[in-house]
């Protein structure tokens, strides 16, 4: 009986681990998204024309109030589209950031990296330097040139053998002339339209209005949903191809959909706010990191908005001169997050 | 064993020496046209007497000889420095494994840029020398920082951490350079002259002290060559076969350091052509780093030259920067090898 006993203890000791392993990601993510709610409050709240929480409920209802009455401005058309559109955009650039990464198995593969940003880059530069464009035509021919690389890409990338890698190389040959063409239209336009054009490259959230955000999110309702739809797939692929044959999947397919998903997200996000800089690269390793070595496109995504949102929230009220857009200080903020947790789990002995 | 399996068996090496024999030849025609092509043509054509008279000096025009001057110093520059960012691409790609490793990806281009950036708008440097010299410190510092952050932990510096910490590194100092040149407009108009990378106006004088540092890290990667393919399956088979992977892993990247970061204090951050050549040997001949390394310093070096002879061409007078139109002429060249050749997994 007692040598039963002791042959239960190893398993329960099993069971109890599996169990804790499944508990970790969701107490991370559910961690991650109150650190959302919370850092999108501080960034609504707190800085120039602080509003207490009962009188931002107020404003919200469509009251004002006594003794500042800027501030339902100041919060209604500034620091709410701002908070709002930065978290779309940061949960967009997340996710689409660890769908590549998952998808071409490259920590490195984002889409800053792989072509999509600098088609965005190079539609916008184009648009500045040829047309004057502002606002809404800026956005619309960063979509276009992004989806046109993208497709150009994949085009050069299809055919048979291992898709994978050679989308990333198709990728970063076109981003490199992207890239290329780019700098080259930077040298030769004055410097104040080089300046707007830079502005704009590094991804900024002074843009941010209703109509923007309400275009953004019907896109994001459509394109989340079938991300989520098929997450299983994405993960059996990532697992080993020929493992997900095994189990039945279409790989070819669950691959295309996936690239074609993960272009979306980055090209309407950076449609709505420009590319805003680093989101996309280290919110996916950030994540796998708390979560301890495992993919997961939710908390990437959440790790995304939050590194936005705190970003702009700084950029807004730290920075002296006060129009810094929010792209310089994401990659600041977010590659020591990166740095240190690497360096931890060093420590821990895994990587 | 059946007769067909025993005459592959000893067929294979003797094409696979062939092959990259002849690729080896074609090469070297290749750099020798690039060098010719780039002393003849220019905003100002000369012919091949005049070519001939320079070089056994005879009696030129001042004009003319101050013209070949120029141009055959920069047809070694563009030389050197297409042939040291190879090395230091498949330096890197032997490494990380990962054929994203490009130079850039280490944080070299970054740090460059930021202490460059720095020196304009803080310190107020504006020379061509001082940038260079900026250029080569933020480019070691960067460098040092990411393998050193790199290898903190019990397993070294692994190659999954070293990429991610370069590329983050690179991040932040990306970050912090566009904060920067949003401020400064008179940073970001230097800036986005230097960030092409050009050779116009290479002198022999400011070759010197960087070429030496190239040619060490020349021979580094070079005699790295044979522990850059045990590295490739994998640190504990490499340890097996009797490497000290640490040890070789980090002199390695010494050499990387000092090709790419004083490639890019002499002409600026020059991009794809470190990530580029590796994967075009590759496709041409093989997975052997004793072959790709050798052969990726002639083909970035005649690629460089013929970038560079096009830039001057294409719309006199005025000249496109190298860095553009090697990425211009790479990337075609680049698609056209690994869409027909299928070696290109590392």
């Amino acid at each position: 009986m007692s040598q039963v006993a002791t042959e239960l203890t190893p398993v329960d000791r099993v069971a109890k681990l599996r169990a804790d392993g499944r508990r970790r990601p969701r107490l991370i993510i559910v961690g991650l998204a109150v650190t959302l709610v919370a850092v999108f409050l501080v960034r609504v709240l707190l800085g120039t024309y602080t509003v207490t929480f009962p009188d931002f409920i107020t404003i919200l209802q469509g009251g004002s109030i006594e003794g500042a009455r800027g501030a339902r401005y100041i919060v209604l058309s500034d620091k709410l589209p701002r908070a709002v559109l930065g978290t779309l955009t940061g949960l967009a650039f997340g996710c689409a950031g660890a769908i590549f990464q998952l998808l071409l198995r490259n920590p490195l593969a984002s889409p800053d990296i792989i072509g999509i940003s600098s088609g965005a880059s190079l539609g916008a530069v184009l648009g500045i330097v040829f047309w004057g464009s502002t606002g809404f035509e800026i956005s619309f021919l960063a979509v276009a040139f992004s989806l046109a690389l993208a497709i150009l890409i994949m085009v050069l990338a299809a055919g048979h053998g291992g898709v994978g890698n050679r989308f990333i190389l198709m990728g970063i040959g076109v981003a490199a002339l992207g890239n290329a063409v780019v700098n080259y239209l930077l040298t030769r336009i004055d410097i104040n339209s080089a300046q707007s054009a830079m502005v704009w490259m590094t991804g900024s959230l002074s843009v941010a209005n209703w109509e923007r955000i309400l275009i953004l999110l019907i896109a994001l309702c459509l394109i989340f949903p079938a991300v989520m739809l098929f997450q299983r797939q994405l993960h059996a692929l990532a697992v080993g191809e020929e493992l997900a044959q095994s189990l039945g999947l279409n790989v070819t397919i669950t691959r295309w959909l996936y690239i074609v998903l993960g272009v979306l997200l980055a090209a309407v996000a950076t449609a709505a706010s420009g590319p805003i800089a680093f989101v996309a690269f280290v919110s996916g390793p950030i994540a796998r990191r708390l979560i301890g070595g495992r993919h997961s496109l939710t908390a990437s995504a959440l790790v995304g908005a939050i590194i936005v949102v705190f970003a702009d929230f700084i950029a807004a009220n730290f920075v002296p001169s006060g129009a810094m857009p929010v792209g310089v200080l994401t990659g600041a903020f977010g590659a020591p997050i990166l740095i240190w947790l690497l360096v931890q789990s060093q420590k821990e002995g895994r990587s | 064993m059946s007769p067909s399996l025993a005459h592959t068996a000893r067929e294979k090496p003797h094409t696979q020496r062939q092959r990259t024999l002849a690729v080896t030849a074609a090469l070297v025609v290749l750099l020798a046209l690039a060098v010719v092509s780039s002393i003849f043509w220019g905003t100002r054509d000369v012919g091949v007497n005049t070519v001939w008279n320079y070089f056994t000096h005879a009696d030129l025009p001042a004009m003319t000889e101050a013209v070949l001057d120029q141009r055959s110093v920069r047809t070694l520059w563009a030389g050197t420095i297409g042939a040291a960012l190879a090395l230091a691409g498949a330096g890197m790609q032997g490494v990380t494994r990962n054929p994203l490793g490009d130079p850039g990806i280490l944080g070299v281009n970054a740090g460059a840029a930021f202490a460059v950036v720095v020196g304009i708008s803080l310190l107020g440097i504006n020379s061509s020398t001082g940038m260079a010299g900026l250029a080569f410190i933020g480019a070691g510092i960067t460098s040092a920082l990411v393998y050193g952050l790199a290898s903190v932990g019990r397993d070294g510096a692994t190659p999954v951490k070293l990429a991610l910490m370069g590329a983050a590194i690179s991040a932040g100092l990306g970050s912090l350079t566009s904060a920067l040149i949003l401020n400064f407009s008179n940073a970001l108009d230097s800036l986005r002259k230097w960030q092409l990378g050009s050779v116009a106006g290479s002198s022999m004088e400011e070759f010197f002290p960087g070429v030496f540092l190239l040619i060490a890290g020349a021979l580094i990667i070079g005699l790295g060559a044979r522990s850059i393919n045990n590295f490739a399956l994998g640190d504990d088979m490499a340890t097996a076969l009797g490497e000290n992977v640490m040890l070789k892993r980090f002199i390695i990247f010494i050499g990387i350091t000092l090709l790419s970061g004083t490639a890019t204090s002499m002409c600026g951050p020059i991009a794809f052509l470190g990530l580029m050549a590796p994967h075009a040997l590759r496709a041409l001949v093989g997975p052997d780093y004793r072959a790709i390394i050798p052969l990726s310093a002639l083909f970035g070096a005649a690629l460089l030259i013929v970038a560079d002879t096009v830039g001057r061409v294409i719309m006199p007078p005025e000249e496109i920067q190298v860095g553009v139109t090697m990425v211009v002429i790479g990337v075609p060249v680049f698609i056209y090898l690994v869409r027909t050749k299928k070696a290109v997994e590392l």
